[in-house]
């Protein structure tokens, strides 16, 4: 535990070194912040059409100091609904990701470990499901079941689970055979401690850099499925969707469609910077133990 | 090749406690070919067929060029590979039909110590834990009793015990095998495989470990099988040796006998690759250079497995049966045809 602390501190000092890193992990945090806070700084509530003192709509708004990103075509804030998107944007890619990383790593830990028929049958089942492009994939599963937040992460997973599977498979082959696992069975110790306590702290660096790629990934995958009006059902902020019903109305509110690209583009700049740094920290592992 | 079992040796200086009693030992890993329906193919047999006995409180070293088995054997015997067929015989039970909780309690009393100590250490525990591991695992000791036995036990393999609480990476080869031998001491084990134990340090660490070793086995009466590669380090530690090739055993005897009186050819060749620290010795000294490479384990020749190399082979080394392990003198075994055949 005490050299978890240690080491976490000392990958954010190492983070913290490098510019691109520090900039990557202060958007992500910036945004962390909006998702926690977002619905309590905006101005206005996300559905809330803005009217002026005469009562009339006022739609198509550029950016001003009343309305920070201006109104898109129905006369909605475009900053507050920024805001309250952001929430769902981090929340439904976090869980599903998180999910995802969990299942994997068991999975991956179990075929790496123990090999054999069990490993051959998953592994080639999780190679023909990566054949089929995402996208058609995600179509598929959202039709069946219906669009949902739920349906979005149940997407995520299914897509995800596969990669950091493979990923930690690998790292799991090259430590089954090394000396201390060797050592932790030769004194009797269980299948579950060897995975868990022996061989889980050595795959933890691929693991780290792998969960904050997925983060990002899975990220633009809910934007993308939110512009295909697959997400999360309007009238809910989903950045991605907002990016389609401006794209509609571009020439005249061109606002609308900057402000949540950019949000969506920021958000995943931040978390790819940031997985490069965690990436460029623990390829030289010496460093860090 | 049934009858190899050494155990009537006579001369040999210890009493006749068998602690270790392998026979006809065979592990073939498979070659599989094919998608998930998985057909084998073939097989390297990397330990094929081997016996011998292991005397309580001796030290049998088993050499070889890499590659002929021998950390498999080690393995094998101690259960991590599980036997294609054949028996390990340990203090009188039998090890290889036994699973779960009583091959744990068997393997109490066997441990290893790895050839390399940057591998064998998981780099993200603490010394304390990797020495205390195996006692929590089995319940033995508790609480303050516990560290301070792991202190004792680091102070006995002449590591600081105030360390306890030091990572791997903060220590250099040599003191990490000391971690390695004092987490193969923590459940007293009466015998140890040792797996070429200090090929990876320096070579003035090599003998502090090495006198380590022995100071131990005097004082804890521990049984070595020493694998190795370095012959002159051999003939220091080893009471007896067996000398391996492509799987087999192709001589054994005591370890002033083997070196002064090899009888295989192939050991002959190995004993004159060993430098000597004499000048004038050395200079006279005649190499027998093997031609060629080892044969894959995969399909070994026909006939003697060392036919393809050996300077004095003849007819009957090129057919079926293989020469067997026998007794050439008391306590000398050697499989060879030109041996048996030719006499000595």
């Amino acid at each position: 535990m005490r050299m978890i602390v240690k080491q976490t501190f000392e990958v954010l000092r190492q983070l913290s070194a490098r510019p691109l890193s520090l900039i990557g992990m202060l958007i992500v945090l910036l945004f962390l912040l909006i998702a926690l806070l977002g619905p309590t700084l905006a101005p206005y509530p996300y559905d809330e059409f803005a009217r002026d003192a005469d009562g009339m709509v006022q739609r198509r708004v550029p950016p001003s100091l009343a309305f920070l990103f201006g109104t898109d075509q129905f006369g909605r804030d475009v900053f507050s609904r920024v805001l309250w998107g952001a929430r769902e944007i981090i929340v439904i890619p976090g869980i599903a990701t998180t999910i995802a990383v969990i299942l994997g790593t068991s999975l991956g830990l179990l075929i790496g470990y123990f090999g054999g028929w069990i490993d051959e049958l998953i592994s080639r089942g999780f190679d023909s499901l990566l054949a089929i492009p995402a996208l058609v994939l995600a179509l598929v599963v959202l039709t069946t079941i219906g669009s949902s937040g739920i349906s979005v992460i149940l997407v995520i997973v299914i897509l995800y689970t596969p990669i950091v599977t493979r990923v930690i498979r690998s790292a799991t082959l090259s430590l089954r055979t090394v000396g201390y696992v060797e050592a932790a069975k030769l004194r009797g110790e269980s299948t579950a401690f060897i995975l868990f306590r022996e061989i889980l702290p050595g795959v933890l660096p691929a693991l780290v850099v792998e969960a904050a790629l997925r983060f990002s990934y899975a990220i633009f995958l809910t934007a993308s499925l939110g512009f295909l009006g697959l997400g999360v059902q309007p009238p809910s902020p989903d950045w991605g969707y907002m990016v389609n019903e401006a794209r509609e109305t571009f020439s005249r509110t061109p606002w609308a469609l900057w402000f949540p690209a950019g949000a969506i583009a920021l958000l995943v700049i931040g978390v790819n910077l940031l997985a490069d740094g965690l990436r460029r920290i623990f390829r030289y592992e010496g460093s860090l133990i | 090749m049934v009858n190899a079992q050494p155990q009537t040796t006579t001369t040999t200086q210890h009493n006749q406690d068998v602690i270790l009693r392998v026979t006809n030992l065979k592990k073939h890993f498979p070659i599989t070919s094919g998608v998930i329906v998985q057909r084998q193919v073939g097989a390297v047999r990397a330990v094929d067929d081997v016996s011998f006995n292991v005397y309580r409180g001796e030290t049998l070293g088993l050499v070889g060029e890499s590659g002929c088995g021998k950390s498999t054997t080690g393995r094998t015997i101690l259960q991590l590979y599980r036997p294609t067929s054949g028996f390990v015989e340990f203090e009188g039970k039998e090890l290889s039909s036994m699973k779960g909780e009583e091959l744990r309690q068997m393997r109490r009393r066997m441990q290893i110590i790895f050839q390399d100590p940057y591998a064998s250490l998981n780099p993200r525990m603490t010394v304390g834990n990797i020495v205390s591991e195996p006692l929590r695992i089995h319940k033995l000791r508790q609480g303050s009793e516990l560290r301070e036995y792991v202190e004792h036990l680091l102070e006995r393999v002449g590591l600081n015990p105030f360390y306890i609480n030091r990572y791997p990476h903060e220590f250099s080869g040599g003191q990490r095998q000391r971690i390695g031998i004092a987490r193969a001491l923590a459940l007293e084990p009466s015998f140890i495989v040792a797996d070429e134990p200090i090929s990876a340090l320096d070579v003035s660490i090599q003998a502090q470990v090495v006198n380590l070793l022995e100071d131990l086995q005097s004082e804890l009466g521990l049984t070595y099988l020493f694998i190795a590669h370095d012959l002159s380090m051999v003939r220091h530690i080893c009471d007896r040796v067996a000398v391996m090739y492509l799987g087999k055993i192709v001589e054994l005897a005591n370890t002033d006998e083997l070196y002064d009186n090899p009888l295989h050819p192939y050991t002959q060749s190995l004993l004159s690759a060993v430098p000597v620290p004499d000048p004038e010795i050395e200079e006279r000294r005649q190499r027998i250079i093997l031609k060629g490479d080892l044969p894959s384990p995969a399909s070994p020749p026909p006939g003697c497995n060392f036919n393809t190399r050996c300077p004095v082979s003849f007819e009957l080394c090129y057919h079926p049966p293989d020469p067997e392990l026998v007794e050439v003198k008391p306590g000398h075994w050697v499989a060879c045809h030109r041996v048996t055949e030719t006499g000595l």
